[in-house]
């Protein structure tokens, strides 16, 4: 049998593709993190609560209402995008004359209530989602199975944060974002309606979270938990990537999950804490993370 | 021209940062077409008045009557949709866009605007500069980027902040030919200045700022009658 280090190859390859999965989830979730402290400025501690509440729609849209993976994965995110608006509106707006730490109290605050409505709701305990059945099973590639699902969430997730990518870097509704992102005020001089964007910025980070939450319900149990076991990790890739960085947080969110996946392997006790190592390493050398720019 | 149809007329204006108060009831007008220096000394509220009209300072009081419109409790962006284009005096290029995207950024505004081939025609630098980023460009290219920006916003009435500061004189010389041609294309313009014999050519009037307040008017004619009175408020 092929090996690498005395690791045989399909475990090596089943943990990439896991750490790739996982990556995946870290790199759309730190993404909608990263546009959204561009331009509000706020840490939004929400962010795990907004990717189980998209999971958790998913689910109750299938057992209530009959409205399968497919139509949820449209309309789920929309559902998620409006609610971060309405956050926005009633709430973080008045916030942003104020210190960061307001945001970061507020979005904190309003994950325990989200959490905790949920918990109440429907216990700790996990809710079972079915793969779609066009994505049941796998490819076998000689070396190891893919299953169909795995390889759906790695392309899903990799052309939402590409065509984001695009979006804010290579198209005029991007530049405006930049724009607005860098110097508010003086954007707005310019007759762009800053403040409407930066209420869409916040709906679509939401729904980036509520995108992420679909795509996890499968492979995951639902469960109000699944947020806040996530986001910490996905914290860490911001800090790791740089705040506000749109390619430093898809590419770091991927890796990361690769290297978690190959630790798991090496040493699995480590698997949980390396990424903080790292953290704590990049901090040192460079404190504004990978992809940042120093201010 | 059309001097006499006032475009721009600014009565009692109070602005506040937080709770300092800069402007202590500012009056003044502009007429279509015209072109008007505000000269005074650092401090003076120059720069805040242009920034008032914008909703660019914290709360405003009094009236900004714009083309007949009142603009004192609109927001920023409806201000400037009205075609009101504004040159910071730091120039505001934006580092995260490169030059074509600084110069396309505002919205456009009715159809007065440039097209791109007119401006790359009047500024050919900015042409083959284009993809560089915008704070790359040299300082007199960042400027001739930012009058460019407003022009293709097809703003009427151009709030233009100290732009010959920190310039060589060559290009406060091409600066000045390029207000001379907006002048003669009908645009109305508001020139906040340090450098009087910039501004002396070009301004058909020009208003002395004193402790946010207007403290004296002199017309292109008495230039040289109030010599004595331009010495006293700006040591020219």
């Amino acid at each position: 049998m092929t090996s690498f280090f005395d690791i045989p190859i399909q475990a090596l390859m089943g943990q990439l593709m896991l750490g790739l999965v996982n990556g995946s989830f870290y790199a759309i979730l730190s993404l909608g993190l990263a546009v959204i402290f561009g331009m509000l400025n706020i840490i939004n501690f929400a962010h795990g609560a907004l990717y189980m509440m998209g999971a958790f729609l998913a689910w109750m849209a299938l057992d209530y209402l009959g409205i399968g993976y497919w139509p949820a994965l449209i309309l789920v995110p929309l559902a998620i995008g409006v609610f971060g608006v309405l956050i926005e509106r009633t709430m973080l707006r008045w916030l942003y004359k104020l210190d960061h730490l307001y945001g970061l109290l507020l979005t904190f605050g309003l994950a325990l209530v989200i959490e905790g409505l949920f918990i109440n709701a429907y216990g700790v305990s996990g809710q079972p989602y079915q793969i779609p059945a066009e994505l049941a099973g796998g490819f076998n590639l000689g070396f190891m199975f893919l299953p169909y699902y795995r390889g759906w969430v790695i392309f899903a997730s990799l052309l939402v944060c590409f065509a984001t990518w695009y979006g804010i870097e290579k198209t005029r509704l991007g530049a405006y974002l930049r724009a607005a992102t860098e110097n508010p005020k003086l954007t707005q001089a310019f007759g762009i309606n800053v403040p409407i964007m930066v209420m869409l910025t916040y709906g679509f980070g939401a729904a980036l979270a509520g995108f992420a939450g679909v795509l996890a319900a499968p492979v995951i149990q639902v469960s109000p938990l699944m947020g806040s076991h996530l986001i910490i990790t996905v914290f860490a890739v911001v800090v790791i990537g740089g705040m506000g960085s749109i390619m430093g947080s898809i590419v770091t969110g991927l890796g990361l999950g690769v290297v978690e996946g190959i630790t798991n392997l090496v040493y699995p006790a480590a698997s949980n804490t390396v990424v903080f190592v790292i953290m704590a390493i990049v901090l040192m050398m460079r404190p504004a993370g990978l992809f940042g720019k120093e201010q | 021209m059309n001097a006499s149809v006032e475009y721009l007329r600014i009565r009692d204006l109070h602005a506040f940062y937080g709770e300092s108060h800069i402007l202590h009831g500012v009056d003044l007008r502009v007429n279509r077409g015209e072109c008007v220096s505000l000269l005074g000394r650092n401090g003076a509220g120059r720069t805040s008045t242009l920034r008032a009209i914008l909703g660019l300072t914290g709360k405003r009081t009094g009236s900004i009557m714009l083309n007949g419109r009142e603009t004192i409790d609109m927001a920023t962006h409806r201000i400037a949709q009205l075609g009101v284009g504004y040159c910071p005096e730091e120039r505001g290029i934006y580092a995260s866009l490169s030059c074509e995207e600084n110069l396309l950024l505002p919205p456009q505004v009715g159809s007065r605007g440039m097209r791109l081939e007119e401006i790359y025609e009047m500024f050919p630098n900015l042409a083959e500069r284009r993809h560089s980023q915008g704070t790359r460009l040299s300082g007199g290219e960042q400027q001739m980027l930012a009058m460019a920006r407003i022009l293709w916003s097809g703003a009427h009435l151009l709030l233009l902040d100290e732009i010959s500061e920190g310039l060589a004189p060559v290009i406060v010389q091409q600066l000045g030919q390029v207000i001379g041609d907006l002048k003669s294309k009908g645009f109305t313009i508001i020139l906040v200045e340090q450098n009087f014999h910039f501004a002396a050519p070009l301004a058909d009037r020009m208003y002395i700022v004193e402790h946010g307040q207007i403290a004296a008017e002199i017309a292109q004619n008495e230039i040289d009658a109030k010599q004595e009175l331009l010495q006293d408020y700006l040591g020219v």
